[in-house]
């Protein structure tokens, strides 16, 4: 039988990112990367599932339902990615962003608007002065990752310079599947520089690792290490266009892994579930995994976000169930 | 050998599945005489939301099907309700306390408003739709149109053939039902939904729910995504209440006092909402 061939783990250098020069220590080679990687701990996905399904038993009372439907709603990327989107779209979503609820004035407003990069200019002409939304552009040759890397910079610093204030990229999970993490770390160093602005501030910087397409939990483990190491601020699931997209062992995983980078370095990395997460009750479970898992501190749109189009309707329709005693219709929430 | 009888567990009928009730609630239900038959399951605020979620997701399929093809739907659950006549007359005989005679009358009776209904299917836009004079170069041209998901409380002592009245004027037309069954006697209810779902109605188009009508009547007439609401056999409910809440997201209300008869297209048409269209007259 013929195995596969793995490449040679070379001592060539990588790009040299601040955290992995920390954390793996000296010069940072594609061999102690990957010494690095497959020395993580392999994950039991058997506990896993069984420690993500204990989230589904918590009982929310209704004042608690009520705090945890305008969390979801300040997490929120309201996200249109569609091959068909306009500006008009776009505007309408800016719309639905600054106003969720048109019949209820104490909604909260969502945390970003999340598109692709040429429509990053009507998000930001829609959104005038305001700051307290952010615009988020998917870039790297979103979804598939499969451009080579100039492309992907271009991509990256086009939506920088016109107004985006995050920026999602993804792996190349075929590099990654292949076994060379070298090149994944230095594309994700690369896409970082390129999220630098004129000012020397940095676009923030989410890593979609697309976990539908990673196979193993080891695997989701160490994308997300390879992430942070490489300096993402968030790691995100998924594209959304791969199914399964967010699943809440996959999130918990992931949430695994930003609290033991918290006991490492004591910084806070950002989680991003994305795709898949419809229904308030769904959202509302991962809001437990992540209060339980990381601690409430995480519950702020620096640190967590839903990726999602159609759970903010879902949220609305449960708070106006919540605000008339009645439950709602899809007549009375906008469309988008 | 001898034959261990199997008793049969009467859930609900929600989006084309028969779950228990979400609550875990069951309820006894007695015969006639006062002897307990079998235990019903009584449907919570959730399983009402969950059929009416089930409704609206029906609603655009059946609508949109042809209305020759809602006929042939409907002349198909005649034809299998023809075939377990049996079963509905044992049911009849055992809850609602009928004779033989009786219940095979009441059973025929509800097959041919299944009947009637899908022969209507088709025609009653022609009926109850309209060519309107306009002064000007237009086709002014109204027709009949579903009104979306349609709640309904069946008649308490109505039997097969109430249930029958209630949903068959509902559906025909394209609408979703929601359906309450009566709470002394649901059995016929649970079994039609058996039929149904084995008869060509897509899971959804008719949903049933047994329990404590005066219970769930509210959550439905209050429900924003309810269009329509069938009261006219609910004198045992606060109907008057239920109209309120009704009127509260806009609901249409067929009330006790309105007089429609059971088996008319007036009770069709109470159930669609007329759409008119105008259309240039070409200029030739």
């Amino acid at each position: 039988m013929a195995t596969a061939k793995i490449p040679e783990a070379t001592s060539t250098l990588l790009a040299p990112a601040e955290r992995a020069l920390q954390v793996i220590g000296g010069d940072v080679s594609d061999a102690s990367l990957r010494q690095y990687l497959e020395g993580l701990s392999p994950v039991d996905a058997v506990g896993l599932h069984a420690r993500a399904a204990s989230f589904q038993t918590r009982s929310i009372k209704a004042a608690s339902k009520k705090t945890a439907l305008d969390t979801i709603i300040t997490l929120t990327d309201l996200t249109t990615l569609e091959g068909a989107d306009t500006r008009g779209k776009v505007r309408s979503l800016v719309a639905k962003a600054i106003t969720p609820d048109a019949g209820d004035p104490s909604t909260p407003t969502v945390a970003a608007v999340c598109v692709y990069g040429d429509m990053v200019p009507h998000v930001r002409e829609a959104l005038g002065a305001r700051t307290d939304i952010a615009i988020a552009a998917v870039a790297t040759a979103f979804p598939s990752g499969r451009a080579s890397l100039a492309v992907k910079i271009a991509d990256t610093k086009d939506a920088v310079a016109a107004g985006a204030d995050e920026i999602d990229m993804v792996i190349d999970r075929g590099a990654f599947l292949s076994g060379r993490y070298g090149e994944v770390f230095d594309q994700i160093v690369a896409v970082k520089e390129a999220c630098r602005r004129a000012d020397g501030t940095y676009a923030h910087l989410k890593v979609i690792l697309e976990t539908g397409e990673l196979n193993t939990y080891d695997n989701v483990r160490k994308a997300s290490w390879l992430a942070i190491l490489a300096g993402g601020d968030f790691i995100k699931t998924s594209t959304g266009k791969v199914s399964p997209a967010a699943t809440m062992p996959v999130t918990l995983t992931m949430l695994h892994v930003v609290r033991d980078w918290k006991r490492l370095t004591g910084e806070n990395i950002g989680v991003k579930p994305a795709g898949g997460i419809r229904s308030s009750k769904d959202a509302i479970r991962y809001l437990v995994m992540v209060a339980e898992t990381v601690g409430s501190t995480w519950l702020h749109p620096h640190l967590f976000r839903f990726g999602a189009s159609s759970l903010l309707n879902d949220v609305l329709l449960q708070r106006q169930k919540m605000t008339t005693g009645r439950y709602s219709g899809s007549a009375y929430v906008t469309e988008g | 050998m001898s034959h261990v009888s199997v008793p049969k567990t009467y859930k609900l009928y929600i989006g084309g599945a028969f779950p228990r009730s979400e609550s875990g609630r069951v309820y006894p239900v007695n015969d006639s005489s006062g002897e307990f038959v079998a235990h019903a399951a009584q449907a919570s605020r959730k399983d009402a939301r969950d059929a009416v979620v089930a409704a609206r997701a029906a609603l655009s399929g059946w609508s949109g099907t042809t209305s020759y093809n809602r006929g042939q739907v409907l002349y198909r659950i005649a034809e299998l309700l023809e075939g377990r006549r049996g079963q509905f007359i044992d049911e009849l005989r055992a809850t609602d306390g009928l004779t033989a005679g009786a219940a095979r009358t009441h059973v025929n009776t509800a097959i041919d408003t299944w009947v009637w209904y899908a022969g209507w299917a088709d025609k009653y836009a022609q009926v109850a739709g309209n060519t309107n004079p306009v002064s000007g170069p237009y086709f002014n041209i109204s027709t009949p149109e579903p009104m979306g998901v349609v709640a309904a409380i069946a008649p308490q002592d109505g039997g097969l053939l109430g249930l029958v009245e209630t949903i068959a004027p509902i559906i025909v037309s394209g609408n979703t039902a929601v359906v309450v069954a009566s709470e002394t006697s649901p059995f016929a209810a649970i079994s039609l939904g058996e039929v149904m779902a084995t008869s060509d109605v897509p899971g959804g188009v008719v949903n049933v729910l047994t329990g404590v009508s005066t219970e769930i009547a509210p959550w439905l007439a209050g429900h924003a995504d309810v269009n329509g609401l069938d009261v006219s056999e609910a004198q045992h409910c606060d109907w008057v209440e239920l109209q309120i809440a009704a009127a509260e997201t806009l609901t249409r209300v067929l009330s006790p006092t309105q007089g429609i008869e059971p088996r008319s297209l007036e009770r069709l048409t109470f159930f669609t909402e007329t759409k008119t269209v105008w259309h240039t007259k070409s200029l030739i």
